[in-house]
């Protein structure tokens, strides 16, 4: 028996017994809660099914391989299901009932998602074959969303009522979170690279950042809209290249200014850590600052610092939900209307897709750090 | 011509470099021996300016060496540094084309120099050409990194330990390489070591280091017949001076007409061959390649002459 795997089952057990999702006749009645087994005509032996992957799951010969397999037909059973239950329930003329997800259906997609992460660490797969799995699993998640199976999920039938919407804040979303990586680039890998230069200025530089880093997202998106607000209204001209105290212009400078520490701070180590000899080396051969900085420093920091933009990036796609507060865009809208108007399935809206963007960034990203390390031995 | 004018490098607390002097000739090999820590690579270091003097001057071929841009003056100075120091980033053929790209050479020109250098430090060019200095034993990376010093064809050479990571057999082999690509081409050499016996096979001149102070510098039978201070002669090691002296002279000058019986040993051989030989065969006489004999009477006099 392997302990992940049996974790795995009591979590899938259990989601198997709670309600996979919630069904209400219109938006604010109170709702019914039906298990899998219930929700479906043919639900005993979909459960049936699930159930027997979950616990054979826990013997030990199962290959890496076949976890990964039984997990990704576990999560796409799920979802079918999922959508299945939804299409049965409220009909196909049905315009104000809703059914969503409910608890059983998030605790098995955990699991089955946590039988893929173990099936995959013990695969030690090769990078090809990492980049291959990602493609296939986002290959899925894209199958499965075309697919109009899950047509009358709620939080679907919420995303058909606002495509253009959608698509707007999505883009409003993208701009946010990879524009503010890009500023703090543009301003951290200069000030880390003159600050390796100076060491001086280390200490008080990193201080002025690790400040800011510890102000509360929320504390710093509200200090933006005075003080922009001021410098829009006092500076002639301010105005019309966008800057304001509310919408994307505060909501991007916010996150660049929480990008800098881990920009500047990553450029800081991965130059101070490349070897003394190879620096030495770079100099008696009688390359300029420059040469050693462009031909040597930064090749060789550059793992930590596609670290770097992991950490901000994923940080920022999370951070720019915040920026949907103040008028900024982004998916956050959708999660603070929901909010205000309780509506769990808007909320959703804006949280999946927010959650699978960071994910996949930092998965992508994670490998690209594997990828540079790897050409030059360091794996 | 590489003249040191009172060089004096101080650490703080520490004077790793205290107030040397000396010269080295044009096409000489000159070494620096040593105890761990007493100077040698701050000393090597100073010349090519990785490291700024606290006073004193280095002066190549009458010019001031402060007098001239840091860089301009390192590509004509060959560094091989202590360890390898290649660029793991960078494949062989990179790293050994660093020098000439920066001097600009035209690209046929770098890939011609770089299989010449592999060719001639015994790494098959086509094998070794592509591969990450990762992919190298210690020995390999440290021939790279002699390569690469020399890519330019530096008048001056500076080399730090560079046969450090080689065992004894390739090591032997890379001195007397050494040697020959030096007569070669007669570049300048200052070759730091802490083996007093590279230091007597591979040096026109050794410069015996203690604690940043040349107590010595002389050629190798000068400080083996006559060592300046005692630290001098412990260093050569009292019980082993006769067999480095020894090694350092040829079986030419003792030669003499005669036959012998026995194997005969090579025109080349060191007195030291000839004396373990005769030890080994139990002969008093042995014939020479070519002709002539060597006798052990002969060689007890010569090491008798050699005392006075
Ligand atoms: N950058 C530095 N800062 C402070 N002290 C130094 C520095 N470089 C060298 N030293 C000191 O100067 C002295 C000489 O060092 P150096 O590296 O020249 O010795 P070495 O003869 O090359 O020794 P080894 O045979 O171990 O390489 C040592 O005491 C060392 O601690
Ligand atoms: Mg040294």
């Amino acid at each position: 028996m392997s302990p992940p795997a049996i974790l795995v089952a009591i979590l899938g057990l259990v989601g198997l017994w709670l309600p996979l999702v919630q069904f209400k006749p219109n938006r604010i009645a109170a709702g019914d809660s039906l298990t899998l087994a219930a929700a479906l005509e043919a639900g005993w032996p979909v459960a049936l099914g699930l159930a027997a992957v979950l616990i054979l799951g826990c013997l030990r010969y199962w290959s890496p391989r076949l976890r990964i397999v039984a997990a990704a037909l576990g999560i796409a059973v799920l979802v079918l299901s999922l959508g299945a239950a939804a299409s049965q329930l409220v009909g196909p003329d049905n315009k104000l009932a809703r059914v969503s997800p409910a608890s059983g259906f998030w605790l098995m997609l955990l699991a089955f998602s946590l039988m893929w992460a173990d099936g995959v660490t013990r695969m030690r797969p090769s990078l090809r074959a990492s980049w291959l799995m990602l493609a296939g699993a986002l290959a899925q998640v894209a199958a499965l969303l075309l697919s109009g199976q899950l047509a009358d999920v709620s939080v679907m039938r919420e995303l058909a009522a606002r495509q253009d919407t959608f698509a707007h804040e999505a883009r409003a979303h993208l701009i946010l979170a990879f524009g503010s990586l890009g500023l703090a680039l543009l301003a951290g890998l200069p000030l880390g690279i003159a600050i390796y230069q100076a060491p001086r200025w280390r200490g008080p530089v990193l201080a002025v950042l690790n400040v800011l880093q510890t102000i509360p997202s929320l504390a710093l998106f509200g200090i933006m809209i005075p003080i922009l607000g001021w410098i829009a209204a006092t500076l002639p001209g301010a105005g019309r290249l966008g800057v304001s105290g509310i919408g994307m212009f505060p909501a991007l400078v916010a996150l660049f200014l929480y990008s800098l520490l881990p920009v500047v701070s990553n450029t800081l180590s991965g130059l101070a850590g490349v070897p003394a000899t190879a620096r030495d080396a770079a100099a008696g051969l009688g390359m300029t600052r420059a040469q050693m900085m462009f031909q040597i420093l930064l090749p060789l920091g550059l793992p930590a610092l596609l670290a770097a933009v992991r950490i901000v990036l994923v940080q920022n796609i999370g951070l720019t939900v915040i920026a949907g507060l103040i008028g900024g865009g982004g998916f956050g809208t959708f999660v603070f209307q929901g909010l205000n108007q309780t509506a769990m399935d808007l909320v959703l809206l804006g949280a999946l897709p927010t959650i699978a963007l960071a994910l996949v960034s930092g998965i992508v990203m994670g490998l690209l750090v594997d990828q540079s390390r790897a050409t030059r031995g360091q794996a | 011509m590489i003249e040191l004018r009172n060089l004096t490098r101080h650490y703080g607390e520490v004077t790793a470099v205290n107030d040397v002097s000396l010269t080295v000739q044009t096409g000489q090999i000159a070494v620096l021996v040593g105890t761990s820590g007493s100077g040698k690579t701050t000393l090597l270091r100073l010349i090519n300016r990785l490291v700024q003097p606290s006073s004193g001057q280095v002066l190549i071929d009458g010019a001031d060496t402060a007098s001239l841009p840091v860089h301009h003056l390192r590509r004509r100075i060959g560094y091989a540094i202590q360890g390898d120091g290649l660029f793991p980033h960078r494949t062989v053929a990179r790293n050994i084309a660093t020098v000439p790209r920066l001097l600009g050479w035209p690209k046929s020109r770098i890939d011609a120099r770089i299989d010449e250098l592999l060719a001639l430090f015994q790494l098959e060019p086509a094998a070794f050409r592509d591969r990450m200095p990762h992919q190298l034993s210690g020995g390999q990376a440290q021939r790279v990194g002699v390569a690469r010093a020399l890519a330019a064809k530096p008048d001056l050479l500076l080399m730090d330990e560079p046969f450090g990571a080689l065992d004894s057999v390739i090591r032997a082999k890379a001195q007397s390489d050494l040697r020959d690509i030096q007569r070669q081409l007669g570049t300048t050499i200052i070759l730091v070591t802490h083996d007093i016996q590279e230091a007597v096979q591979l040096g026109d001149r050794i410069a015996v280091m203690d604690r940043g102070r040349v107590l010595q510098y002389d050629s190798p039978a000068q400080i083996l017949t006559q060592p300046a201070t005692p630290f001098v002669r412990d260093l050569i090691g009292p019980t082993e001076r006769a067999f480095r002296l020894l090694s350092l002279t040829g079986i030419g000058p003792i030669t003499m007409p005669g036959e012998a019986h026995g194997t005969p040993i090579a025109r080349d051989a060191t007195l030291r061959d000839a004396l373990a030989e005769c030890l080994w065969s139990g002969r008093d006489a042995l014939p020479v390649q070519g002709g002539g004999i060597v006798t052990l009477d002969a060689l007890r006099a010569n090491a008798a002459q050699d005392r006075q």
